[in-house]
């Protein structure tokens, strides 16, 4: 594993991919939106629920699940959950974005061979397509995340709300599915890069990844479940065995002689 | 520097069960130095070979070494070692042309990235304009910046995959130029192409080849081995004693006259001409200019190519 390659590439594709207005709009946009959307809800909500008349419409669940918190703050709780599962899928959508513009687009530029041509080798070559994909993705959750967490409290968030923010499941979410998400997402991205010629079009198709988070959020509606910490570690168990998995699959495609051969 | 032997690539084919073979059993010895050319219509499998020989795909057969290295053991050595100018040049557009080459010597692990980018886009002319987008580049001085980018770790080998194909002639020559600089270092230069003044004007030898390896000769003895040698004598006069004469000599297999030349088939011109110019004087003709008649290459390769199976 050579660092020196890894790092050229990294570079090399940020300094490409965001020329991109498109994919600069996608990573910015995104975690801004994602960190304002649920402050916006907060203080709305916190400005003209005063008595807790709906809380019994939450799923019973969920308000066993509160506990001690108070009928109302259990209310913004039950709401802001349906954002943690934005924060989840963020990290899914942002690396396909810029992922398939960095290997589909070196696909119909042709830059490939002359890629494959240096002593780079192909594990090293997908690493950094990665990472070069990934973190972006990952810095902008975490940043959003804690820009949300950290203005919450100046929207009328109360200090149980806050701790709700700052709970394991939350933490959790954020930052150990948040990642695993991106890895999976990278690899996905890659299997699709190889069969299309449309960046935008493995970006669609790669869209279908954020379906099960979709799952997440209209089963907690719907009282099937509830998102609490044991459910977000069972989730990332769950990841982490889909992830290696994906590694495999998409190191299978990213090979030399396939990628000169058989991509279309 | 370059040895090929059963050398065999056969793909799958579009209908499912049949195969492609672009390269069959290729046989061939490239010498330090040289610069070979190989050379072929399209869809011969210049490029198929080019890729195995770079390692970058992998041969159905046979076996290949470069530099010493065996393709499929050292792959990775080979592709430390030698440059290539892909098919298409493939450049990063956006980015600067200094910066698409910083990239590639890094990535060859290349001691004095920058010393190299600036050395090499200053030998191709381009060192003023490294700070534009290779996107903004001309055909010819992208083509350019892709050889440069192929030389940044001074390979022993290079391979150029048809370096002038799609260019307007004169960034041809500019690219020609580029490469006949290269050739000036002693590089071995595996040069595939299906322009046929190209190799004969930069190669020492030349392959002629269509998915099989047709022949292989120096450009100079593929023209000699299917036509001869023909000298043309230009004299004041011609007429039909003059060209007895020049019959009558016994190692002249033939004599054309056409009005004011005699064309003369011979093996060897170098030791035979004079022979015939003290015959034409001694019988009274003005000897105003001799020369070989060059045939076009382009007969040779078509006639090769025509009755290759
Ligand atoms: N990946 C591939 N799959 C199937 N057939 C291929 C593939 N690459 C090349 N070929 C076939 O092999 C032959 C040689 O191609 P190529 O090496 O590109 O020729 P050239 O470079 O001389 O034009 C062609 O008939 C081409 O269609
Ligand atoms: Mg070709």
């Amino acid at each position: 594993m050579n660092t020196t390659r890894i790092r050229t590439i990294v570079e090399k594709e940020w300094a490409e991919v965001f020329k991109n207005r498109l994919v600069i709009v996608t990573v910015a946009a995104l975690p801004l939106l994602f960190a304002f959307l649920p402050l916006v809800v907060l203080g709305t909500t916190a400005g003209t629920m005063s008595s807790a008349g709906d809380v019994t419409d939450l799923p019973p669940s969920f308000l066993k699940a509160c506990g001690a918190l108070p009928p109302f703050e259990c209310m913004q709780v039950y709401i802001l959950n349906q954002f943690l599962v934005l924060y989840m899928m963020m990290p899914l959508i942002i690396p396909t974005s810029i992922a398939a513009y960095s290997i589909v687009g070196e696909k119909t530029t042709r830059s490939l061979e002359p890629l494959l041509a240096t002593p780079i080798t192909t594990e090293e070559l997908l690493i950094a397509k990665g990472l070069a994909a990934a973190l972006p993705a990952i810095a902008a959750t975490w940043g959003s995340f804690l820009l949300f967490a950290l203005l919450a409290p100046l929207v009328g968030a109360t200090a149980g709300v806050s701790a709700a923010i700052f709970s394991p499941t939350w933490l959790t979410a954020v930052f150990l599915i948040g990642p695993l998400m991106a890895v999976l997402s990278v690899n996905f991205a890659v299997m699709v890069s190889s069969r299309v010629t449309d960046p935008r079009a493995a970006e669609q198709i790669a869209g279908v990844l954020v379906v099960p988070l979709m799952a997440l959020i209209f089963g907690q509606i719907a009282g099937l479940f509830v998102i609490n910490f044991t459910l977000m570690l069972s989730v990332a168990v769950v990841l982490a065995v889909i992830d290696a998995g994906a590694i495999y699959l998409g190191a299978q495609v990213f090979q030399r002689e396939a990628i000169l051969t058989k991509w279309k | 520097m370059i040895e090929a032997d059963g050398l065999t690539k056969v793909f799958p084919g579009e209908a499912k069960g049949t195969t492609v073979t672009a390269v069959d059993n290729l046989a061939l010895s490239v010498e330090e130095g040289e610069v070979f050319g190989f050379l072929g219509p399209n869809g011969a499998g210049k490029t198929t070979t080019v890729r195995m020989l770079c390692a970058l795909i992998g041969p159905t057969a046979g076996r290949a070494a470069i530099n010493g290295y065996t393709v499929g053991q050292n792959d990775q050595a080979i592709r430390a070692s030698v440059g290539i100018l892909t098919e298409s040049p493939g450049m990063y557009d956006r980015l600067s042309a200094e910066r698409n080459l910083l990239i590639f010597a890094r990535l060859y692990g290349v001691p004095d990235p920058a010393g190299q980018a600036r050395k090499y886009l200053q030998l191709f002319g381009l060192w003023e304009r490294r700070g534009d987008p290779a996107g903004s580049f001309s055909k010819g001085m992208r083509q350019k910046l892709a050889i440069a980018r192929a030389m940044l770790h001074e390979p022993r080998v290079l391979f150029l995959d048809e370096p002038t194909s799609g260019l307007d002639p004169e960034a041809a020559r500019l690219v020609r130029d580029a490469i006949e600089q290269l050739k000036g270092e002693g590089r071995t230069i595996f040069l595939c192409t299906h322009n046929l003044d190209e190799a004969d004007r930069l190669c020492d030898r030349i392959a002629i080849f269509k998915t099989r390896l047709v022949t292989v000769d120096t450009p100079a003895a593929l023209r000699r081995r299917l036509f001869g040698r023909q000298v043309v004598f230009h004299l004041g006069r011609v007429d039909g004693a003059l060209a007895e004469t020049v019959r009558a000599l016994p190692f002249v297999q033939e004599v054309k006259a056409l009005d004011t030349k005699l064309v003369v088939r011979l093996d060897e011109p170098d030791t035979q001409n004079p022979a015939i110019v003290r015959a034409l004087v001694a019988a009274g003709a003005d000897v105003q200019f001799v020369g070989e008649l060059r045939r076009s290459l382009e007969d040779v390769y078509l006639q090769l190519i025509q009755t290759a199976p």
